[in-house]
């Protein structure tokens, strides 16, 4: 039976855990560079090609509404600003939860099955600190650079889709995409991806690393990473979103 | 105290259970240093979980654990770290690190708890993978290597910190008759060359009176015969008595 408070207890002192161990040494850069390559390089085409076609998607849908109401000039500026405030940093964090949350949930727990974890243990080998906190480190910084290519290449989707209509130059677009654009706009929502990835690679690294269920776990450890971590990157959006308004008021206005 | 000392691996009046299920009832036996122990026992009757307690991937319920003279049932983390230290630990199905390559799998503890230099590192782990027949294959994955070969990388393993106590699980299952020859040939040379003790758990009754230099019977979480092979034979429980027949 699924006991929430004592799931929350437990991934919370699985989190704290990792925030401890990523301060002490030694610091894991081989494997926090070959979980980069994993979660952030392999992550790009489908970020980009989401991207993409989100953004082509949402130009047609936006530019007959904005038309109609004589605001043609502003789908730049609407397109960029959904992108870059909630579109760019959600969606990067969904679909990461889905590539590698699932991923990092499988292969450790299979490492668990398969008594990998325990081999490491043998050798007196802190195996936490060898594979959980390099996947938590990559996913805090891969997200947020895959977050900036999400939003750029949802912008040029809008433009391709603008440009097929309208025929407006790229100069012209990008001019009015930045318009009324503020740094405010862009870096607290970028950087709150961190926490997204955080989410991400701690809730995935729990469900694999604390399995005992043998092979049926693997399977198991896959799909609640990818569900947990993406109901929680939703609550958490909210959450960071309130607190960037509380830190940039202008924004919320 | 005395006994303690002198004895490699003592076990206490050990329990431990999983929920309702009694794995191990207050099983007590010492192992001297430079001996071999071979655990026999049908399956599900606690030899794994023996080797496990005996390394600290688990815990006893009840009683208490000596290794090389320190009572391990009570370290903390950094304390059991330098125990474990000691020991070599042959997995069942070798559980080698499949993101590393052989020769990674053998660098990484020589990386992390010794002080050698790149140079001396890889001396070890080719005199170590010469050791065990595998010189030509470190740069191969594990998942490159066929079942004899993998169980041979997982001994490798366990001895490239050179353990005073080596504990196999099942090193000769799913191997042909040679190779599972080999495997008890090397546990044979560790012994000779280095006086380590060995611990063995084993269904392979011929390789084990082969190595043996004692014998430990489970049956149902107890200990039901120890000794040398001729005190087994003679043992009143049956289940002793067959599993030690070579017959």
């Amino acid at each position: 039976m699924f006991k929430p408070i004592e799931f929350i207890g437990k991934v919370s002192v699985f989190a704290l855990r990792v925030l401890h161990d990523a301060f002490r040494a030694p610091f894991e850069g081989a494997q926090i560079s070959r979980q980069l390559a994993a979660v952030g390089y392999e992550s790009l085409p489908l970020v980009i090609a989401s991207g993409f076609a989100l953004g082509t998607v949402m130009t047609l849908h936006t530019r007959s509404t904005l038309v109609t109401f004589g605001a043609g000039s502003m789908i730049p500026t609407v397109q960029a600003l959904a992108f870059f405030v909630e579109i760019g940093p959600l969606v990067s964090g969904l679909l990461v939860a889905g590539r590698v949350g699932s991923g990092i949930g499988a292969v450790l727990a299979n490492m668990r099955a398969t008594e990998q974890i325990d081999g490491i243990e043998s050798l007196s080998i802190d195996a936490f600190k060898l594979l959980v906190v390099p996947r938590v480190a990559a996913c805090v910084l891969a997200l947020p650079l895959l977050t900036i290519f999400m939003d750029f290449s949802g912008l040029l989707g809008g433009f391709l889709s603008e440009f097929s209509s309208s025929r407006i130059s790229l100069q012209l677009y990008i001019d009015r995409a930045f318009a009324d654009f503020d740094w405010a706009n862009f870096i607290p929502p970028t950087v709150k991806t961190a926490v997204f990835g955080f989410i991400i690679g701690t809730v995935s690294a729990f469900f694999g690393y604390t399995t005992n269920e043998g092979a049926k776990g693997v399977g198991k450890a896959a799909t609640n990473s990818v569900v947990v971590s993406s109901l929680l990157i939703i609550l958490a959006d909210v959450i960071l979103i309130k607190c960037i308004f509380f830190a940039f008021p202008d924004n919320a206005l | 105290m005395s006994q303690e000392i002198k004895s490699a691996v003592i076990f206490d009046r050990v329990s431990k259970a999983f929920g309702p299920k009694q794995v191990l009832r207050d099983v007590s036996f010492e192992v001297p240093g430079g001996e071999i122990l071979c655990i026999l026992g049908r399956s599900g009757t606690g030899k794994s979980v023996t080797l496990k307690l005996l390394i600290s991937l688990l815990k006893p319920d009840h009683g208490k654990i000596w290794v090389d003279g320190i009572e391990i049932t009570r370290l903390k983390e950094a304390d059991l770290s330098k125990v474990r230290r000691k020991m070599g630990f042959l997995f069942q199905d070798a559980a080698l690190f499949d993101s590393f390559t052989l020769y990674e799998n053998l660098a990484l503890p020589l990386h992390r708890l010794t002080d050698k230099t790149q140079d001396e590192i890889d001396s070890i782990v080719d005199r170590v993978l010469g050791q065990v027949g595998l010189a030509g294959d470190k740069q191969k994955m594990p998942s490159d290597l066929s079942g004899g070969m993998r169980k041979r990388a997982g001994l490798a393993r366990a001895l490239v910190l050179e353990p005073k106590v080596l504990l196999a699980d099942e090193p000769s299952s799913g191997l042909d008759r040679i190779t599972a020859a080999e495997i008890d040939e090397l546990l044979l040379r560790q012994k000779a060359d280095r006086g380590t003790t060995v611990i063995v758990v084993t269904h392979d009754v011929h390789g084990a009176r082969r190595i043996g230099n004692r014998f430990a019977v489970f049956d149902k979480g107890d200990l039901v015969a120890f000794g040398a092979a001729s005190d087994v034979e003679q043992s009143e429980n049956e289940t002793a008595r067959k599993l030690i027949s070579e017959h």
